[in-house]
């Protein structure tokens, strides 16, 4: 699930789906979201591969914000029972 | 027929507006990238289809755009500007160091004569370049490591380089201004800088005179005589006449020497444009008059233009990206507000029209005079 600022950058519905292949993790969910939208490369984590400030990770209704992105997603993410939420964080009053 | 086609960056994206060359009637196209912050968009002079825009938020970063058709379709092209080498550090606000951090891109200042080479100031400030439209873009390290950066702060808006300008003599001389460093020159393609500071005087900084730190809002010069120079400084309008080695004050009769813009009429290069601001506390006109100023002799003596622009109650900021000057005769004038509207003068500043009124708080204004 991606925020709308990056729906409209990518000119895709919120929901998009992927194949991330094994091991599925943050990491390798991420490279595949860049590899199937390029315009992506910079806007959830940096060149420099580090999650941007503003931008969380959700799934299963728990933040995975600070997890390690080599760590496993959670099983019925990965088999994509659950989706993986890509979140701008509310700020600005 | 002639036409202008006025490119406006906002809180909350871009919007171009067009006319003929009458300068009366105009189309509003927009927002483009909407709920983006576009702090410019910028067209090349080699080829008035090929547009730039700086797109960014402070969720998803940086985002470049270009146009290939004068901004009918829109491609996203590279966001990476890593700084060469170790970037070592800057003053922080409170003076300790900080790391050189990128945050986003102020201008964009596409080449005269190459539609693929432009030139970006970014915040933390550093200058850098693409020549293949934007895919790929090298920061230029020579200003950053110029022996001065370590000393640079950063002003309230951030430490930007906001202002470039190229010498249309010689390509290899270039002036750019940062806040809050100053002015710096390069004779060499952008390879070595120096400070170009000396006569301006900041209250605000431990020495008022220092060779760096000084507030530079922007800065303008006319293509017909590019060893002048005008600067609105934070306080004081300044004039340099040996490019940059040297500066004067110009402020004159103004009612106040506070303000962000500053532009040259496009074929008269002594007269010169600002939009004094009550202070920098309070960024609003004085006595709620929005008033630009007009000097025609090059600074000091100065004439209020208010036809048709609001005399009262007016309290909006115009930033210092948000003027610009067409090359039509009579030479046409622009600004946007942070209130949203963006006026225009066809007759080099003697009346004013609104083209838009509530846009989203204007950040630039730039203007192509198309053939």
């Amino acid at each position: 699930m991606l925020p709308a600022h990056l729906q409209v950058l990518a000119h895709v519905p919120r929901e998009v789906q992927l194949d991330v292949g094994a091991p599925a993790t943050q990491r390798t969910l991420l490279d595949a979201l860049e590899a199937a939208y390029p315009v992506l490369r910079g806007t959830i984590r940096t060149h420099d591969q580090q999650r941007r400030p503003f931008v969380r990770f959700f799934a299963n209704e728990e933040d995975l914000s600070h997890e390690p992105p080599d760590a496993p997603l959670p099983d019925n993410v990965a088999s994509g029972v659950e989706p993986f939420f890509v979140v701008g964080a509310m700020a600005g009053g | 027929m002639t036409g202008v086609r006025v490119l406006v960056g906002t809180r909350k994206g871009a919007f171009v507006l067009t006319s003929d060359g009458t300068r009366r009637a105009w189309d509003v196209n927009g927002p483009l990238f909407g709920g983006w912050e576009i702090y410019h968009v910028a067209g090349s002079p080699a080829d008035p289809d090929r547009l730039y825009a700086s797109q960014s938020t402070s969720w998803h970063g940086q985002v470049m755009q270009r146009s290939d058709d004068g901004g009918e379709t829109w491609q996203t092209v590279g966001n990476e500007f890593r700084y060469e080498g170790v970037p070592g550090t800057h003053q922080w606000y409170d003076g300790s160091p900080h790391p050189w951090e990128f945050a986003r891109v102020w201008h964009l200042e596409p080449s005269t004569s190459d539609p693929d080479v432009v030139y970006a100031g970014v915040e933390d400030a550093a200058l850098f370049r693409t020549s293949d439209g934007g895919d790929t873009w090298q920061e230029l390290p020579g200003l950053r490591e110029s022996g001065t950066g370590p000393d640079w702060q950063p002003g309230a808006g951030g430490m930007c380089l906001h202002t470039i300008v190229v010498d249309p003599r010689d390509q290899e001389r270039m002036f750019v201004a940062i806040s809050a460093a100053g002015v710096f020159r390069s004779e060499d393609g952008a390879r070595s800088w120096k400070p170009t500071n000396r006569g301006l005087h900041s209250e605000g900084i431990p020495d008022p005179d220092a060779e760096v730190g000084h507030c530079v809002h922007r800065i303008a010069m006319h293509p017909a005589r590019p060893d002048v120079l005008f600067m609105q400084k934070h306080w004081d309008v300044m004039r340099s006449d040996d490019g940059g080695d040297s500066w004067q004050e110009i402020s004159g009769d103004l009612p106040t020497d506070f303000g962000f813009v500053i532009d040259v009429h496009a074929h008269e290069p002594d007269t010169i444009y600002v939009v004094p601001i009550e202070s920098d506390s309070l960024h609003y006109p004085p006595e709620g008059k929005l008033r630009v100023y007009r000097s025609r002799i090059g600074g000091n003596d100065w004439e209020p233009l208010t036809n048709g622009l609001p005399q009262a109650n007016c309290y909006v900021n115009v930033l210092r990206d948000a003027m610009a000057v067409d090359s039509l005769d009579p030479c046409g004038l622009y600004f946007g507000t942070t209130g949203g509207q963006v006026y225009g003068s066809a007759d080099a500043g003697d009346n004013w029209t609104s083209i838009v009124r509530d846009l989203p708080a204007v950040l630039s204004v730039e203007v192509q005079t198309l053939p």
